[in-house]
């Protein structure tokens, strides 16, 4: 399954990286949805890890704090059998201000196989990944792409629903300042859903229906009927003024709870990144709630991860030998 | 949005008014008739109630006077909660009722500040057990009128409050008020703003021959053009309803005339004090004359009124501001602004149709029919089915102002011992005359 697999991705998934949803088509995302849909399975089956990435090395740098993404990547890469090595910036040379791409020269002279990268700049990780010879995963920058998240939340509404395209998609909140959304847009819209975008005007990007979705700015409007919703943390520490008044006029507006969810399809389903501010943006009952798929999201985290590894690990040189 | 609380209606007799002259902006009305007001409301009104009272009717016979809707003032300070010494919401809705006013909106500068849900529900059951008009709430823009960070502004209006205001001071922070006005958009929400750069209006009075004179630092009009052209621009941009509160000199006119002619969403007010007074009034030093903005030159208080005569200017405020001695009776630079008005507004009023500068209609229109558009009210019209909410007033009645007959707490009015021409004989709301004229002055 292995080399096979891997043949695949050179044809199907030819990118040396992987920096952003935008421009990826729907065969690509296909591919890669059905590679961590087995990935899912094997894990639930209580598979032991593959050895698809043995003897690779993956750093894992993040320039901004994470717990479950980190935590799923090297997840991911220790399934697959690779050497992991997290880089705690806290304690890099970066504090001692050395730039980005200087880190990048310094990491790629180690000759590394994947770096996956994590900044709080928009466009950061595309900026390193002119500059180093190994493949490079954007584990999200700043307000740009976080790909992997979008691609596991299609893969949880995929599994959920059977299929993504002709779904209807809500996503709430704090569009502005959310990578998650950019991506999901890509990536829902490749895959013939409608996106419906719902946040305050203050909290919206400019021309939002030019990014192919329709644009709300009462909740109880923008829920209606819909398959799915998609909540997304409120970002205060992004916000450089006053762009909602207080978290209890967010909630009482913008807030997912089981009044609005009730205008919602009867079936729809509850998704949300990760991590919550319960009773800010989501209710708690809400989030806890049977149609809630917030946990399926974070093991199909491991999945998609451990898909766009192998994926990637195709274009890696040396991997010919390999697959012979 | 959430009922507002409202006065009690006056139930069982009906009132009728005859030998009247109607006057209502909102329909062109002005002709001799007659009104019924039946369980607080308007229930007809007409030429065929002229003479002809109905049955059982209690009549009150106008003797040809006017009647019109009641006044609604958009901009009144009070100084409840915080500053009851200067005015209670009480003492305002007495003077009100004396002008003729049937609607007194109150601004949120009071301490604490109306900024909360809970402050604006104490602002309406306060109103509600003690004043005799309705009283309506201008919420604050932003947290304690500091410009920095956005009020509760959905539910605020959830709780009542019809539109949003900083207050006395500008919005500086571009990004803040931006955001404020996109905001507010989403909410369907009035955005009320006092138009002063701050750093250009650290004077005490309107730039210009009479403040050399004086030796007091002049503030120019500039001041307020250019925080109008920039709320403008972010009008443009984000779409939200706005409101300049108290424009004062042609430039600033002129920016909201284009504004309008670019169907942008926004209208302007004036005060009673920019349409009948200017600089010169302050002469040695009269603090009751001191206001921001400032009182501007002859030729701009002449641009003001005929603005208001052709429609430009929306609305007249009294912009009601009671201040005692020990604010007003200092050194002018050091004196509080602002100047009481309620009780003179209508009055004051009426100088611009005896002078022939616009027909009593063009002058009501801009107290009546206008704010009440503007705020979304259903008041400040005459029409079977809208709330009894009338002013009786003599327009010919010749009388002087005492400052200390005013029912206001503060005494500070640029009025005191002016002869004025027209007085309120009687106002009710919601079907209950609150005030009535006894025929001499009360001592």
């Amino acid at each position: 399954m292995t080399s096979k697999s891997n043949t695949n991705a050179l044809k199907v998934f030819p990118r040396r990286h992987l920096l952003t949803c935008e421009g990826l088509s729907a065969n690509e995302i296909n591919f890669l949805l059905d590679l961590a849909d087995k990935n899912a399975d094997h894990i639930r089956n209580n598979g032991r890890k593959r050895d698809v990435l043995a003897g690779r090395t993956i750093i894992n740098l993040f320039f901004e704090s994470s717990t479950r993404t980190q935590a799923s990547f090297e997840m991911a890469g220790k399934r697959l059998s690779a050497d992991v090595m997290n880089m705690n910036v806290a304690t890099s040379s970066v504090t001692k201000g050395e730039t980005l791409i200087d880190t990048a020269v310094t990491l790629n002279a180690m000759r590394p196989d994947i770096i996956v990268v994590r900044h709080h700049a928009a466009g950061a990780v595309e900026l390193l990944s002119q500059k180093v010879d190994c493949s490079v995963i954007n584990a999200g920058d700043g307000a740009h792409q976080h790909p992997t998240q979008a691609l596991l939340d299609a893969l949880t509404i995929r599994r959920a629903k059977g299929r993504i395209a002709g779904l209807t998609v809500a996503i709430c909140g704090d569009i502005l300042h959310s990578r998650v959304a950019r991506s999901n847009i890509n990536v829902l819209n490749a895959l013939g859903a409608r996106v419906r975008l719902i946040a305050p005007t203050t909290l919206m990007p400019s021309s939002p229906e030019r990014l192919g979705c329709e644009v709300f700015t009462d909740m109880w409007k923008g829920i209606e009927g819909v398959d799915i919703v998609m909540m997304l943390r409120l970002q205060r520490e992004r916000m450089d003024a006053s762009y909602v008044p207080s978290t209890r006029e967010f909630f009482h507006f913008f807030g997912l709870d089981h009044e609005k969810l009730a205008r919602a399809k009867p079936d729809a389903l509850v998704m949300h990144p990760g991590p919550m501010n319960r009773g800010v943006e989501i209710a708690s009952t809400v989030a806890d709630h049977s149609k809630s798929v917030i946990r399926e999201q974070v093991e199909m985290g491991v999945a998609v991860r451990m898909a766009v590894l192998e994926a990637l690990s195709a274009h890696l040189p040396g991997f010919a030998e390999d697959a012979r | 949005m959430r009922k507002p609380i409202e006065k009690p209606k006056s139930l069982g007799t009906a009132t009728v008014f005859i030998n009247a002259r109607l006057i209502d902006p909102a329909s062109n009305r002005d002709e001799p008739g007659g009104l019924l007001v039946k369980d607080g409301m308007i229930a007809d009104l007409g030429a065929h109630l002229r003479r002809n009272a109905p049955e059982g009717a209690n009549v009150i016979d106008c003797k040809g006077n006017v009647l019109a809707p009641g006044l609604i003032d958009a901009q009144v300070f009070t100084g409840e909660p915080g500053y009851e010494h200067r005015e209670t919401l009480k003492t305002a809705s007495h003077a009100a009722a004396a002008g003729g006013v049937t609607t007194i909106v109150v601004m949120p500068d009071t301490n604490p500040v109306i900024d909360q849900v809970a402050l604006v529900d104490f602002i309406q059951r306060r109103a509600r057990d003690n004043a005799l008009v309705h009283v309506q709430t201008m919420a604050a823009m932003t947290k304690g009128l500091q410009g920095e960070e956005m009020t509760e502004i959905g539910l605020l209006k959830r709780a009542g409050a019809i539109g949003f205001s900083n207050g006395k001071s500008s919005v500086i922070n571009t990004r803040v008020m931006r955001n404020v006005l996109s905001y507010a958009k989403d909410f369907n929400a009035l955005v009320v703003h006092h138009t002063e750069d701050p750093y250009l209006s650290s004077g005490s009075m309107n730039s210009g021959e009479v403040a050399s004179r004086l030796g007091l630092p002049g503030i120019s009009k500039i001041a307020e053009t250019i925080m109008l052209e920039r709320d403008v621009r972010l009008v443009e941009m984000t779409g939200g309803r706005y409101h300049a509160a108290t424009i004062s000199c042609q430039e600033s006119l002129d920016v909201v005339k284009n504004a309008k002619a670019k169907m942008l969403p926004v209208s302007c007010g004036v005060s009673i004090n920019h349409l009948t007074l200017n600089e010169n009034d302050i002469g040695p030093y009269r603090t009751f004359f001191k206001m921001r903005p400032p009182l501007r030159k002859e030729e701009d208080r002449v641009a003001m009124v005929q603005a208001v005569a052709n429609g430009d200017i929306d609305v007249i405020v009294s912009s009601h501001d009671p201040q005692d001695a020990d604010t007003k009776r200092r050194p002018f630079a050091e004196a509080a602004d602002g100047a009481v008005g309620l009780e003179t507004l209508l009055s004051a009023a009426l100088r611009l149709v005896h002078s022939g500068d616009m027909t009593l209609s063009a002058m009501l229109k801009a107290l009546t029919i206008n704010p009440a558009r503007l705020l979304g009210l259903h008041s400040g019209r005459l029409a079977k089915g809208s709330i009894a909410d009338l002013v009786l007033f003599d327009p010919g009645e010749p009388w002087v102002v005492n400052k200390d007959l005013l029912r206001s707490r503060s005494k500070n009015t640029p009025f005191d011992e002016a002869k004025m021409q027209g007085r309120v004989l009687r106002t009710m709301v919601a079907g209950q005359t609150v005030y009535e004229y006894a025929g001499v002055e009360r001592t």
